[in-house]
């Protein structure tokens, strides 16, 4: 029976975030939610903002804020490349409600037609609960 | 020959400036170490980039894609990396040359400037500069390189240029920085045969033509980043050396000087002398 580990690497631009050998993970990714186990198919698949969920060998649960990126999932190795990502830590509650809050505002009364603003401000909305949700 | 005064007056005036200067080289020197430390930090996420895009681009084969076609416009986006300050040798110069001694025609480049000595240069020289975001060389994030990225690609995408360069200044070691011209897009599909062993098979999702659509881009910001932070380090690395170079100048003017003080106090002294010998033989 292979082995029911595999080995994940989460690398954004200014850090090595994550290296190790875990269970399983879990992300949202553009098409839907995923939960990744070892000997997955080959994937390489884009990233919502949301919850990276990493499922440590002896049962431990690492949450992360992951925001935008990618993953490349082998059957032995997954790499996601994130351009934010943050442990709960990190993550400035009071700036998130704001971020929030400010999102939801500029969604309900757009300030200009054409659609850039509410497409940002809907990412923007995604992230912060990302964040909140991380928190709770 | 110089009085003594003047000669005193002139090595003091050096004293202080190779105090400057060396002063200016233990910040580039902290300076240096830390931008070094975030190139190196970052590597990984850029090495990996790197593979991935590759990979995607040897699975994909021949596709017809718009980020792999120079579009038909034949204006060049060239986004140059210099620094807002100067004092740091041969360094802004080099990475401008690029640009003005280069094969490109000067009605065909668009400048995305970044850093004010390059700004100053290109203005000069009559180029068309079509942004500027100076004020981001002195702690890059990758968040700029995002912003400035979007820019270069939304004039890409709408046909206002065809092809995407950046000239920044790639830093090898604390000693050699080299001026480099590169290729963002359309990107160079050699970089795909070294890959083309690989051969896992890999499903995209959404679809490969999706997945490059997200990727390149990415890809664009990162290379854009790498730049960022490497000129940094070789700025910083390039006035170190500057600054290292003027403070010995200094010093060997310093001990020049030193010599030509002591010769003219001692002429001084043996005139005065002379004048009283003479004096005093007159007396008697």
């Amino acid at each position: 029976m292979a082995d029911k580990n595999f080995r994940l690497e989460v690398i954004s631009p200014d850090r090595v975030f994550y290296e190790g050998d875990v269970e399983m993970i879990e992300f949202s990714s553009t098409d839907g939610d995923l939960g990744i186990l070892a000997g997955h198919v080959p994937l390489t698949t884009t990233l919502e903002p949301g919850i990276l969920k990493i499922h440590e060998q002896g049962g431990v649960m690492k949450k992360a804020a992951l925001h935008s990126g990618f993953v490349t999932i082998l059957p032995k190795t997954v790499t996601i490349l994130a351009e934010v990502v943050e442990w709960p830590e990190e993550i400035d509650i009071n700036r998130a409600n704001e971020a929030r809050i400010r999102a939801e505002r500029r969604i309900k009364s757009p300030a200009e037609e054409g659609g850039v603003d509410v497409l940002r401000a809907e990412l923007a909305l995604k992230r912060a609960i990302a964040r909140i949700n991380i928190l709770k | 020959m110089a009085s003594m005064r003047d000669i005193k007056r002139r090595k003091e005036s050096v004293q202080s400036t190779g105090q400057i200067t060396k002063a200016m080289k233990l910040v580039s020197t902290v300076k240096l170490q830390k931008a070094r430390g975030r190139a190196e930090r970052s590597k990984p996420y850029f090495d990996r980039l790197y593979e991935t895009i590759v990979q995607a681009l040897a699975r994909s084969g021949n596709i017809q894609h718009k980020y792999l076609t120079a579009g038909s416009s034949p204006k060049k986006a060239i986004i140059v990396i210099s620094s807002n300050r100067g004092l740091a040798g041969g360094y802004n110069s080099n990475v401008i040359k690029l640009v003005t001694r280069g094969e490109f025609k000067k009605e065909d480049v668009v400048i995305y400037n970044i850093g004010t000595k390059g700004l100053d240069a290109f203005k000069r020289e009559g180029y068309e500069i079509k942004a500027d975001y100076s004020d981001v060389i002195e702690s890059p994030l990758f968040s700029d390189a995002i912003h400035i990225g979007a820019d270069v690609l939304k004039a890409f995408i709408e046909g206002e240029v065809g092809e995407i360069y950046l000239a920044y200044t790639a830093f090898k070691n604390t000693v050699t920085h080299v001026p480099t011209l590169r290729q963002l897009l359309p990107v160079d599909s050699s970089i795909v045969e070294d890959a083309m062993a690989d051969h896992t098979p890999m499903n995209y999702e959404p679809g490969e033509d999706e997945a490059l659509n997200i990727i390149i881009p990415k890809y664009l910001n990162s290379l854009i980043y790498d730049g960022l932070i490497e000129a940094v380090a070789s700025e910083n690395g390039a006035r170190m050396q500057a600054m290292d170079n003027a403070t010995n100048n200094a010093e060997e003017m310093i001990s020049d000087l030193t010599l030509l003080y002591n010769r003219a106090r001692q002429g001084s002294i043996t005139q005065e002398l002379t004048e009283i010998i003479a004096g005093a033989s007159a007396i008697s």
